[in-house]
C-alpha cells in the first residue's frame, strides 16, 4: 500500500486552502448525505436490517475460516482456482503471475479497493503490462496520476473542466475542435475510448463487494456497467478481494445489498448488481475460459478476536466519509491512505501499523455521525479512541503533548482540585478578555485564533452557576 | 504449487490462532453447513410483499424511476409489435441480435418480417438486442438476466439499445424468492456462470455527482412485461 503520509496536518491545510477543492466537495453534502437520508426513509425496515447484518456479519467473522473454506471448494468445483495471498507483496506477485501465465499484454480492470490497498497497478505496469482502470473515475485518476479521493466517488474532488482538461492531454488523435464542456460529452468521450480497450484486453481484473460461500460467487455493484464488460470480454477473469468480504448464502448477500446501495449512493438499488459463478460453461457463447480469485488478508487475520475486529464488518460505502465533518473540510487527499475518513482512520493503522499513521485517529472531533449512520454499526469514534490510547502508551508522542496531558489527567482525577482550577481560569481569562466576550488573540492559542476568535468565558464555570442554581432554587 | 498450499494455510491458521481455535470443533462447523443448506431469510421489506398484480405494476413503476422505458403487451403478437415499433421509432436498423431462448425464438416473428434477427453474443456493431429475463423481482424493479447460450451476457451490455421481455407471471415480489425461483432451476448451491440483477439503463455519477445515462453499458432499457 502506498503509506500514509506522515505530515496529515501539512495536507489538511493545503486542502483548507484549496479552493477548486472546497468548491468539488460542496458536492458530498448536497448529493450523497441527503439521498442517503431520503432512501433510508423510503425503507421502514432499515433499522431492522441493520441489526441483522450485523449479526450476519459477526456469525460469518467468528466463523471465517470454515466459510474460506467452503467457498474454495465451491470455486473449485466451478473450475476456478483460489489463491490465498497472507500479504500485499503475496497479492502482486499473484496477479503477475497469473498474467504471465496467459501472456497478458492489456489488463482491463473494474473499480477495486483492495487493488488500491495492493498498489496493483504499478506492479503491472512495471513488468510491461498495460493496465486500463475501467470505471470513470478510477479512469480519470489513473490519468491524473492521482489516487481516488472516496471509496465509492474517485473524482469526487474534480470539477469537470479539470476533467476536459485532462481528456484533451490524454486522448491525442481525437478532433481538437471536439466539445467537452458538458459531463455527458465527457461520458461519451470516455465511453468510447475504453470500449477500444475492453475488446481487446486479455485479462480482466475486478473487485468484489461480496464473495458467497454458498455459491462460490463474487458479487459486483456498480451503476456503469464498466465492472460486467470486465468480467464478461477478457478471455481470463481475475477476482481479487480481501477475506472479509464473504457471507455464507444469497439471502444473506440481499440483506446487506438492500443497506449498501442506500447507504452509498442513497440508490434503492444500484443498475447493476453482478454475481459470478466460475468460468463459461459449456455452450456458453461468451463469458472467460479462466477464472481465478485471489483472497487477501494484509494484517486482516489479525483483527480478528481484538479490539478491532468489528472494523472488519466494514462493506465499504462510503456513508461515514460522505457524514464526517473533517472528511468533508479536507477531503480524502489529506488522509494519505487509501482508504480515507472515518473507516479509513481506523483501518489504516490496522493494515499498516500505526507508527505511520498517528495523526489519523486524531483526525476527528468524534461527534458520533459516523457511527450513527454506518449500515453495520461499527463503533468508529471508541475504535478511533482506542487508536489514541494506544498512541499514547506506545510513548511516541511529543514530550509537552505528554505532559500536558498527564497534567491534565492529574487534575480531571480529582473533582475539586479540577474546579478549583477552572474557576482560577476562567476568572483570569474573563479579566483578559476586559468585557470583549471574545479573543481574537491569545496565548498558545494561535492556531485557533488565526482563522477565528475564542469566545471569552464570562466570570463563572457552568459548576458555580449549577450550585447558585440550587441555592436560590431552595 | 507447494507455496500457494502454505499460504493457504498461513491464512487459515491465522484466522483460527486469533479466534481461539485450538481444536476441530464439531459444533462450529454443524453450524456453517446448517446455514449453507437452510439459507435463512432475514426480515423481508414490506415492498416487496405484493400481490402479483401488485407485482407486475411494481417493476412496471420501479424501472420507470430507474429510467427505463416499460411496455405492457397482452398478447406474444403485440410484444412483437411493440418491438418493431420501438426500432423504428428510434431510427434503428431492423436487425435484433438474439440468443437461443425458446421463449423468444416461439414469438410470432413474421408479425413483424423484415426485423432480421441475427443469434449468438453480441458484436461490437450491434445496436439492438433481445433478452429475457428469467425472473424479475418487482421490490425494487429488478430483472434477473443469466449467462447462457439462450441470454448471452454480452447482449446486456454491448448493444446501446437493451430490450428485456419478461412475463408477468416471472414476476415475484422480493429477491429471496427470485433466488429461490433460480435454486429450482439450477440446483441447490449452483449458479450459471454470470446472474445479471439489471434495474435500469447504464449510468454514472462520477463527474460532480451528475447522472448521465450510457456510461459503459446500453444507454436505453427497454422493458416489455408480457402477460
Amino acid at each position: 500500500m502506498a503509506e500514509a503520509t506522515i505530515s496529515f496536518k501539512k495536507a489538511a491545510s493545503e486542502a483548507l486552502a484549496d479552493g477548486e477543492l472546497q468548491r468539488a466537495l460542496q458536492n458530498v453534502k448536497t448529493g450523497f448525505v441527503a439521498k442517503r437520508a431520503a432512501a433510508k426513509s423510503r425503507l421502514p425496515e432499515f433499522e431492522a436490517l441493520r441489526a441483522e447484518a450485523r449479526a450476519i456479519k459477526d456469525h460469518t467473522l467468528t466463523h471465517l475460516d470454515l466459510y474460506l473454506e467452503a467457498y474454495e471448494s465451491k470455486i473449485v468445483e466451478s473450475g476456478g482456482k483460489v489463491h490465498f495471498a497472507p500479504t500485499a507483496a503475496d497479492a502482486r506477485d499473484i496477479v503477475l503471475g497469473l498474467c504471465h501465465d496467459y501472456g497478458a499484454k492489456l489488463v482491463a480492470k473494474g473499480k477495486s479497493m483492495v487493488s488500491e490497498e495492493i498498489a496493483l497497478n504499478a506492479h503491472l505496469q512495471a513488468a510491461g503490462i498495460e493496465v486500463v482502470e475501467t470505471d470513470l473515475g478510477e479512469y480519470i485518476v489513473q490519468l491524473k496520476g492521482e489516487a481516488p479521493s472516496h471509496i465509492i466517488a474517485p473524482v469526487i474532488h474534480l470539477n469537470k473542466e479539470t476533467v476536459a482538461a485532462d481528456f484533451r492531454r490524454a486522448h491525442k488523435g481525437r478532433l481538437t475542435s471536439r466539445r467537452l464542456s458538458d459531463v455527458q460529452d465527457l461520458v461519451a468521450e470516455a465511453r468510447s475510448v475504453l470500449r477500444e480497450k475492453f475488446l481487446v484486453a486479455d485479462v480482466g481484473i475486478t473487485g468484489a463487494n461480496l464473495l458467497i460461500a454458498e455459491t462460490g460467487s463474487s458479487v459486483i455493484v456498480t451503476n456503469e456497467g464498466n465492472g460486467d464488460l470486465t468480467s464478461t470480454l477478457p478471455r481470463t477473469h481475475i477476482v481479487i478481494a480481501s477475506i472479509e468480504k464473504i457471507v455464507p448464502t444469497l439471502e444473506d448477500a440481499c440483506t446487506i445489498l438492500r443497506l449498501l446501495c442506500r447507504s452509498a449512493t442513497g440508490q434503492d438499488i444500484t443498475t447493476y448488481t453482478t454475481f459470478t459463478t466460475g468460468l463459461r460453461h459449456e455452450g456458453d457463447p461468451d463469458g472467460p475460459t479462466a477464472y481465478h480469485v485471489v483472497l487477501l488478508d494484509n494484517g486482516r487475520s489479525e483483527m480478528l478476536g481484538g479490539t478491532f475486529q468489528d472494523m472488519l464488518r466494514c462493506i465499504r460505502c462510503g456513508a461515514c466519509l460522505n457524514h464526517c465533518p473533517v472528511y468533508g473540510a479536507i477531503g480524502g487527499h489529506a488522509y494519505g491512505s487509501v482508504y480515507p475518513g472515518p473507516m479509513g482512520a481506523v483501518l489504516t493503522p490496522a493494515l499498516q501499523g500505526l507508527d505511520h499513521v498517528r495523526d489519523l485517529p486524531n483526525a476527528s472531533s468524534l461527534c458520533g455521525r459516523c457511527e450513527e449512520v454506518c449500515p453495520m454499526s461499527i463503533p468508529l469514534p471508541s475504535m478511533l479512541r482506542a487508536w489514541r490510547e494506544r498512541d499514547f502508551t506506545e510513548g511516541k508522542r511529543s514530550r509537552a503533548e505528554r505532559l500536558a496531558l498527564k497534567a491534565w489527567a492529574f487534575a480531571a482525577k480529582r473533582p475539586g482540585l479540577y474546579h478549583a482550577l477552572a474557576a482560577v481560569g476562567v476568572l483570569l481569562l474573563t479579566r483578559l478578555a476586559g468585557g470583549r466576550g471574545r479573543f481574537t488573540r491569545l496565548a498558545f492559542a494561535k492556531p485557533w485564533t488565526r482563522v477565528r476568535d475564542l469566545p471569552a468565558p464570562e466570570g463563572r464555570t457552568f459548576q458555580q452557576l449549577y450550585a447558585k442554581m440550587q441555592k436560590d432554587r431552595k | 504449487m507447494s507455496g500457494s498450499e502454505d499460504a493457504r494455510s498461513m491464512v487459515l491458521t491465522r484466522i483460527r490462532g486469533a479466534l481461539g481455535i485450538t481444536k476441530l470443533d464439531r459444533a462450529r462447523r454443524a453450524a456453517v453447513i446448517r446455514r449453507l443448506e437452510r439459507h435463512p431469510r432475514s426480515t423481508i421489506p414490506a415492498q416487496a410483499l405484493l400481490s402479483s398484480a401488485g407485482c407486475v405494476s411494481q417493476l412496471a413503476e420501479m424501472l420507470t424511476k430507474q429510467a427505463a422505458e416499460v411496455a405492457r403487451v397482452a398478447t406474444p403478437e403485440d410484444a412483437v409489435h411493440a418491438i418493431a415499433s420501438y426500432l423504428s421509432s428510434n431510427n434503428l436498423p431492423p436487425r435484433l441480435r438474439i440468443g437461443a431462448d425458446l421463449s423468444l425464438a416461439a414469438l410470432p416473428w413474421k408479425a413483424a418480417w423484415d426485423i432480421s434477427r441475427v443469434y449468438g453474443r453480441a458484436e461490437p456493431s450491434d445496436k439492438a438486442c433481445l433478452s429475457r429475463a428469467i425472473v424479475a423481482a418487482a421490490e425494487t424493479g429488478t430483472l434477473f438476466l443469466v449467462s447462457g447460450a439462450d441470454n448471452p451476457t454480452t447482449l446486456n451490455f454491448l448493444p446501446e439499445f437493451h430490450m428485456v421481455l419478461v412475463k408477468a407471471s416471472d414476476i415475484v415480489g422480493s429477491y429471496e424468492e427470485a433466488w429461490d425461483r433460480l435454486r429450482k432451476i439450477y440446483g441447490e448451491r449452483t449458479l450459471p456462470r454470470t446472474v445479471n440483477m439489471i434495474s435500469g439503463p447504464s449510468r454514472t455519477a462520477d463527474i460532480e455527482q451528475t447522472i448521465v445515462r450510457g456510461a459503459h453499458g446500453p444507454r436505453r432499457l427497454y422493458v416489455l412485461i408480457q402477460g
